[in-house]
């Protein structure tokens, strides 16, 4: 998985109620979704995103409720790419079954904001303005989901019948 | 080399002995589905053409976000719910006003020492309470647990922390769960199991177990599980259930990636401030912080414990001028309790307004949403920009008695000086 995008820069503890406020729930399209990405942030930093498909933060991106649209609405708007020096767990999960690409990686503080990034998220591989860089990819079976797409499109493993 | 609590409970799930990192795939002994998400597994369902539910004894669902549907798309979705239980046979439904799923899965003895329970809520860490592993997922998961049954899960490494004393007057469950989010950060626990034991749980309710174990995910952990002991027996007697067993804690040479200790002789009532959960102080650092809401209730604080330490702080006295105290009933049960003590009366004197059992406020959504430069003291867990349905508000975290001892002086107030003075 080769992704090559420009980079919107975010801070740490970048939480779900700021990525998408509770009460827009029952919006269940991530099209729709989409509009109400990072509202609380206001409709500059929302253009930023629909022109950024890569999204780097620091710590704990995605912390806070387990709401699945914190991923599914970055996917509407065409995000095709987190890079978090870590993330909280059930964000993470979200994102490898919805096959939203995350990468675990201390980048922030390589790279400037709108920069052009280009990432084998498989490899392990990110090639920066300021050289390339290695990280440690996901692990093999998590791989797997996000390269067919995400868990309802990975198949079942026939043998055993479970 | 011994287990943490949390390799044993995922060993039986997996049926086989696995170890911090594994991945496994296993179906929890119960998955629950709530109405803030319901509306997705019917997406799935439709989007992947599934029409069978592989355990339907294994689900639950719970009407608590939306209850009652405050808009004509939530009152959809709880008809959308409705279908789905009648149409794949689930008889677990939690209907509007029964209450919040953590809440009602542990006072209805449904949840036991040792499960393994998944929820599209972060909050489901609160089970730990009992010695139960609870950890939120997404609606994608919860679709293909109900289709298929088995969903992949890592073992978690584990975090030991030992809490010993009692907590004093004036202090509790919330302030000492506080005291360890400020120490440990939102980030202290990301992935891993946080195994609680020290003789603070030797005078430590289940319902303030809860509490301790809800604001676990605030540090992100997976998992935050108390020690099955004398207080887990006594609970579970009380549903006719002599069976509890502690096989399931952790084993004294089981592996911890750190250790941490606090004792409660150092701990004071906290407030959480804007705009994150471990933005944590001593309510005393937070003098002339004027308030307009309060609000007590949700998973984290909305038990008859947490509503009777509110009509200790209010009785006999009315809320300031000013301010409004919304009251929500963690559940029906805990309405019924509150009203059959007295401490309901004794909070509606006060100037309180109790609202329908469920999540409240709490998430932002209806039931108490703030206004522009408003600021509100919660029992709830969380403070994040928006939180509680405005971007330009301010929510700050306490006890119910820190709630309830703010409400009477439109300020954040330490509650021992309301408490001491009578």
């Amino acid at each position: 998985m080769q992704i090559k995008a420009h980079v919107l820069r975010v801070g740490d503890d970048i939480d779900t109620d700021v990525i998408f406020p509770a009460r827009y729930l029952s919006v269940l399209e991530p099209k729709e979704q989409a509009r109400y990405a990072f509202e609380p942030y206001g409709e500059s930093f929302q253009s930023r995103l629909t022109s950024s498909p890569a999204i780097v933060a620091g710590w704990n991106f995605g912390c806070g409720s387990s709401r699945e649209h914190a991923v599914t609405c970055l996917m509407g708007l065409g995000i095709q790419l987190v890079v978090a020096k870590s993330f909280s767990r059930i964000f993470f999960r979200n994102a490898v079954n919805n096959g939203l690409a995350v990468v675990v990686c201390d980048l922030a503080d390589r790279i400037q904001d709108d920069e052009l990034i280009s990432v084998n998220v498989a490899k392990g591989k990110a090639d920066l303005a300021g050289g390339s860089f290695q990280f440690t990819p996901l692990a093999p079976p998590l791989l797997n989901i996000l390269q067919h797409g995400g868990l309802w499109k990975t198949p079942r493993p026939s043998a055993g019948g479970q | 080399m011994g287990q943490t609590s949390a390799e044993k409970i995922m060993s039986r799930i997996a049926g086989r002995t696995v170890s911090a990192g594994d991945f496994i795939e296993g179906c929890p002994d119960f998955t629950f589905s709530l109405d803030d998400g319901i509306g997705l597994v019917d997406r799935y369902f439709r989007l992947y053409g599934i029409n069978k539910v592989r355990y339907p004894e294994r689900i639950a669902v719970f009407f608590d976000h939306y209850a009652p549907a405050d808009t004509p798309l939530h009152a959809n979705i709880h008809g959308i719910g409705r279908v789905l239980c009648r149409r794949f046979g689930i008889d677990k439904l939690f209907e509007v006003g029964d209450g919040i799923s953590h809440q009602v899965s542990i006072e209805s003895g449904l949840v036991r020492p040792g499960q393994f329970v998944t929820n599209t809520d972060s909050h489901t860490i609160t089970l730990g309470a009992v010695g139960a592993a609870g950890c939120g997922i997404g609606v994608a998961e919860m679709a293909y647990l109900w289709a298929h049954g088995v969903l992949w899960f890592q073992v978690p490494t584990a975090l030991r922390v030992v809490i010993n004393g009692r907590l004093t007057a004036g202090v509790y469950a919330k302030d000492l769960a506080l005291t360890i989010v400020q120490r440990l950060s939102a980030r202290g626990a990301i992935y891993q199991s946080i195994e609680y034991s020290g003789s603070v749980f030797d005078s430590l309710s289940i319902s303030e177990r809860m509490t301790l174990c809800n604001l676990g995910v605030e540090m992100g952990g997976k998992f935050a599980i108390a020690p099955i002991d004398a207080v887990t027996r006594a609970y579970y007697a009380h549903f006719s259930d002599q069976s509890v067993d502690d096989s399931t804690n952790a084993d004294s040479d089981a592996h911890y990636a750190a250790h941490y200790q606090f004792d409660t002789a150092a701990v004071v009532p906290m407030v959480s401030s804007p705009h994150s959960v471990d933005n944590v102080a001593p309510v005393t650092d937070l003098p002339n912080t004027e308030i307009h809401q309060a609000f007590l209730g949700t998973c984290t604080n909305g038990r008859l414990d947490d509503l009777q330490a509110a009509a200790a702080v209010l009785k006999g006295k009315r809320i300031a001028s000013g301010v409004r105290f919304i009251v929500t009933p963690a559940s029906r049960e805990v309405y019924k309790a509150a009203i059959e003590t007295g401490a309901l009366a004794t909070l509606v004197d006060a100037g309180c307004v109790i609202t329908t059992p469920g999540c409240g406020a709490c998430a932002g959504i209806h039931q108490g949403v703030l206004a522009e430069g408003e600021a509100c003291i919660a029992s709830s867990s969380r403070n994040f920009l928006g939180r509680m349905g405005n971007k330009d508000a301010r929510v700050f975290l306490g006890s119910p008695a820190t709630v309830a001892a703010s409400a009477l002086t439109g300020r954040i107030t330490d509650p021992r000086t309301i408490l001491n003075a009578t």
